[in-house]
């Protein structure tokens, strides 16, 4: 981010080439980093994602316990409450576990793993969807434009999580049976990133529009190149900071769509379980004084997306693009 | 005004069109219509007779319109799952999902409102500042969530109010109410409130927003200059130019609580048209899913239309200038 | 002169940022006659509108009066509580902003604002208002005034809205009109219809006029005596005629020399080099030292408060007594 604008100007000037003292430096003086350093906000948001998102990756390593190894299970150890000792084995677990035995904590940093992957997922395939719908539309103008752009207003109109649910369910009679369940992650990455290019796409053909009136891009014509290249190479630069601000709040939509369908039951399969399913299994034992096995995937997810709301918003106020 | 309105018109229509067509191509390809029709032992030929006899295999636009005819007529087919008329099963849920979605919409708009106002007005209070960041949170929390929390704190902790279902029901003609039974409207509570505090947070912060807008306009400047009142000049001047902006969003947030229906009703097993799709999307019960999209594009285009109307209604600027040559 | 109808004694109005507090009014001191229309003239940001806000008590938070005191037939308004300062305004003070476009309510009949203030003022059934309505409308010549009333802002011209807004300010019968800037986003046509229309009414009603801009052109014209606003601070105020034809300020000698004159074709227009400094960056002493041709070390120094000198008083150390002397 910060890169790009010091960066920017000196390519523009052959000559002054400035002697940067080092990237590390000029990141850490940046008004972007400043205005992070003094957010009280922004820190803690910060460093909870930043903490959850490294125990996900890292959940194979870290997690005591591989919650999918059917072998490593004892139903013996079924509704354990967390921090006490197991009536039949003595086990002692954090967070408690489920019915089966499974490590709440265990299962909680794995469903990080399966959520954080559909969203950042989501989150990519609906930018790379919408700069490229944005560049065609900004570019070629006319019908095409009109068209990608009313679309764009009909489907604003319904909110994300709605047409994602729709267009999971009907891409699901689509797909033969026998793929549902192997399929469905990718259904649903699709789903998801579908439901919210709108975006990006719009800040992205309003840049185009700009630029490309512009005389480097005749001159391009004039030497034969196609425009939409050296468009690309001029209009991303400046439309990175409301497409990052777009996309971490996006990510957050993405990662509470995702948890929503699963919790539904139409999202990821069982045998995947994001916190959206843990929390769906968990409401199964709230009756029953189970609490635990609701409430820390509960705070797990709470945490995530709170978090990264929060970054979004900070980011937003911090850049201040104009994004309507 | 008759241009604008029938240019509107159009528009809706080919929106509605457009999602007819994804429907009945969801209806013809999705599976066989014909296997999910009879049983094991049908032989190919009498399939084959069956095809004809449905039309199946007429040239796609014919089958188009003649599903289209149908659809007019209100048949959409018989569910694979329940095997039962879809527009039955729609209609004797509609009542259920329709009670939901207003008594929240209208508590969403009412609170809304008056906290935006409220937070507006005293921007720097404590109170006005607690609010804001609660919403905050409120903004972030996905519904089912809240929903489950509030089971586990109103159901099961304090076991004040029921968590699931509708309780007693009275029937009038074919609408089956809760409204008139005591455990009917306690029932409602907890669905409401999940159903409605997402858009209540939306509501307050847009209202809120906008009233500083306007609040910092010249003719709110004006309007002190000329001695009115706080009274004339708050809730008479700045709600009503706020509230124009408002409408529209507000109108179009009403098709989204029809739409997080699905969520709440799932949550809190309220047997409502959202149920019936999620359960549909489940065991790709094609015809109620076909149904079902059609139904919600309806209800949006619809709202749509109406919210636009109203602001042509309410503003002015725009009744005179749809006359004259401007845009 | 009389009992002035408006006194502004030592106003000071500070506005409180993270960078400190900047001082927007820097005690300024002036009075107005009944009937008197006072032109006040400055560039951008010299504090002219403030002022206008201060007297009728609407200036934006942070910002607040920090020090002096306003009086209004010899009573202090500046301390009121809201309700009684909502009796001055409209009622005694009647004001006019910039622009007409953006002043009235787009969603209100111009008769609902007409009659929402008469009422709002004056003991008058809803009848009676909305007669009083129209004719203020037929006083300040809106052509069929019994049948427009009814129409809404947008469906006037820029010069008859303006027209409407000088019929609101002085719907409630002010002693004093405060015009901020009324003609500056107006078509250069109208410019001159607004304010006689404004003039003739003020001179009909015996209402006093506080006359905003940045136009010294309007100012010659118009009103009788002129203050000329600099960084927060009166720097010259006396007869326009006399101002004009002599100013003494060097800062008021800058601004004369830009606009044309048709009698002296021959002189250059001369422009003032430099801009004005900005609230935080007012330099100590004379705020107009790095600018003014005639500096010497007292003005780097020293502040200079305004000094009688003959018909005007100039807040410039030229005029001091000692160094005349010297």
């Amino acid at each position: 981010m910060s890169d790009n604008a010091a960066r920017d100007p000196a390519s523009q000037d052959p000559i002054a080439v400035p002697a940067p003292p080092s990237a590390w430096r000029r990141a850490w003086d940046s008004d972007i980093a400043y205005s992070f350093r003094t957010s009280p906000m922004a820190l803690i948001s910060g460093v909870v994602a930043t903490i959850i998102i490294l125990a996900a990756v890292l959940a194979p390593w870290i997690a005591p316990y591989n919650p999918f190894d059917p072998g490593s299970l004892n139903l013996m150890d079924g509704f354990t409450p967390p921090m006490e000792p197991n009536a039949f084995t003595g086990n002692v677990y954090w967070l408690g576990t489920d019915n089966q035995g499974r490590d709440i904590f265990s299962t909680i940093l794995y469903g990080a793993r399966i959520s954080l992957f559909v969203g950042f997922a989501a989150v990519i395939f609906a930018m790379v969807l919408g700069i490229t719908l944005g560049l065609i539309a900004g570019y070629r103008g006319g019908w095409v434009d009109s068209l990608l752009m009313r679309v764009a207003d009909v489907q604003l109109t319904f909110p994300s999580i709605l047409l994602a649910l729709l267009i999971f369910g009907i891409a699901r009679g689509f797909i033969p049976p026998a793929y549902r369940e192997t399929m469905a992650i990718w259904v649903l990455i699709v789903a998801i990133g579908l439901s919210d290019w709108v975006q990006y796409a719009r800040v992205v053909r309003g840049a185009t529009m700009v630029e490309k009136g512009k005389e480097y891009v005749q001159a391009a014509r004039v030497i034969g190149r196609h425009p939409a290249s050296i468009l690309m190479r001029h209009i991303l630069p400046n439309v990175m900071g409301p497409v990052l601000v777009i996309a971490t709040i996006g990510l957050a939509l993405a990662i509470i769509a995702e948890a929503t369908l699963s919790f539904l039951g139409v999202g990821v399969p069982p045998t995947q379980p994001s916190l959206g399913t843990l929390i769906r299994i968990g409401q199964g034992f709230l009756f029953s004084g189970e609490w635990w096995i609701l409430a820390f995937p509960s705070i797990a997810l709470l945490a995530l997306a709170l978090s990264v709301n929060l970054l979004g918003d900070w980011l937003r106020d911090a850049l201040n693009p104009r994004l309507r | 005004m008759l241009a604008y309105t029938i240019r509107r018109l159009l528009q809706s229509l080919i929106v509605m069109l457009v999602v007819a067509l994804v429907a009945f191509s969801l209806f013809r390809f999705v599976g066989d219509p014909i296997s999910s029709m009879v049983g094991q032992e049908t032989t190919l030929a009498e399939r084959e007779a069956m095809r004809d006899a449905l039309g199946l295999n007429q040239p796609f636009p014919v089958q188009f319109f003649s599903y289209m005819g149908r659809v007019l007529q209100g048949d959409f087919g018989i569910s694979y799952r329940l095997q039962q008329p879809v527009m039955e099963l729609i209609l004797s849920r509609l009542p259920a999902t329709l009670e939901l979605a207003l008594i929240s919409g209208f508590f969403a708009f009412v609170i809304g409102v008056s906290f935006g106002v409220y937070t507006a007005l005293n921007r720097r209070g404590w109170l006005a500042n607690a609010i804001m960041t609660t919403s905050l949170i409120g903004v972030s929390l996905p519904t089912f969530l809240i929903g489950v929390l509030l089971i586990w704190v109103f159901a099961v902790e304090f076991q004040v109010l029921p968590s699931f279902g509708r309780g007693d029901t009275v029937d009038i003609g074919w609408w089956r109410t809760g409204l008139l039974t005591p455990s009917g409207r306690v029932s409602l509570i907890l669905p409401a409130i999940t159903l409605g505090l997402y858009q209540l947070t939306l509501i307050m912060r847009l209202v809120r927003a906008e009233m500083l807008e306007v609040l910092r306009t010249d003719y709110i400047k004006f309007a002190r200059a000329r001695g009115l009142s706080n009274r004339a000049v708050h809730f008479g001047h700045a709600l009503k130019n706020t509230l124009v902006p408002v409408i529209t969003i507000t109108g179009l947030q009403f098709g989204s609580i029809i739409a997080f229906s699905i969520i709440t009703e799932t949550v809190f097993q309220w047997p409502g048209v959202g149920a019936l799709f999620i359960n549909s999307v489940r065991f790709v019960d094609v015809p109620v899913m076909a149904a079902y999209l059609m139904l919600i594009a309806l209800v949006f285009v619809v709202i749509n239309l109406i919210v636009d109307l109203l602001y042509y209604a309410v503003d002015p600027r725009l009744r005179v200038e749809s006359g004259g040559a401007k845009h | 002169m009389s009992e002035p109808l408006l006194s502004v004694r030592g106003l000071t109005v500070e506005f409180p940022t993270r960078h400190g507090t900047l001082t927007a009014l820097d005690d300024i001191s002036f009075d107005i006659a009944p009937g008197e229309v006072l032109g006040m003239v400055g560039e951008s940001g010299a504090g002219k509108s403030i002022t206008g806000s201060a007297i009728i008590g609407l200036i934006e938070p942070p910002g607040r009066i920090a020090k002096g005191e306003i009086l209004l037939h010899g009573k202090r308004i500046d301390n009121l509580s809201p309700p009684e300062m909502r009796k001055v305004r409209g009622r005694k003070v009647g004001m006019i902003f910039q622009d007409p476009l953006t002043s009235l309510n787009p969603l209100y009949r111009i008769s609902d604002q007409l009659i929402e203030t008469i009422r709002a003022h004056l003991p008058l059934s809803e009848a009676e208002a909305r007669k009083r309505a129209i004719s203020l409308l037929d006083d300040v010549g809106i052509p069929a005034a019994s049948r427009r009333i009814d129409d809404y802002p947008h469906q006037f011209s820029g010069g008859m809205r303006q027209r409407v807004v000088i019929a609101l300010a002085l719907a409630a019968g002010p002693d004093l009109v405060i015009a901020d800037e009324p003609t500056t986003a107006l078509d250069v046509s109208v410019q001159a219809q607004i304010i006689d229309v404004m003039k003739k009414l003020c001179a009909e009603n015996n209402a006093a006029i506080m006359l905003i801009t940045h136009d010294m052109g309007v100012i010659a014209e118009t009103a009788d005596r002129v203050v000329v606003m600099y960084a927060g601070r009166i720097a010259e105020i006396g007869p326009v005629k006399d101002v004009i034809r002599d100013a003494k300020h060097p800062y008021t000698q800058g601004l004369m020399g830009s606009i044309p004159s048709l009698t002296s074709e021959l002189e250059r227009l001369v422009q003032i080099p430099g801009s004005m400094p900005r609230l935080s960056a007012i330099p100590p002493g004379c705020p107009f030292n790095p600018r003014c041709p005639k500096v010497f070390d007292r003005c780097y120094v020293e502040r200079p408060d305004p000094i009688p000198s003959g018909t005007r008083d100039v807040a410039c150390w030229l005029y001091d007594r000692d160094e005349v002397a010297a």
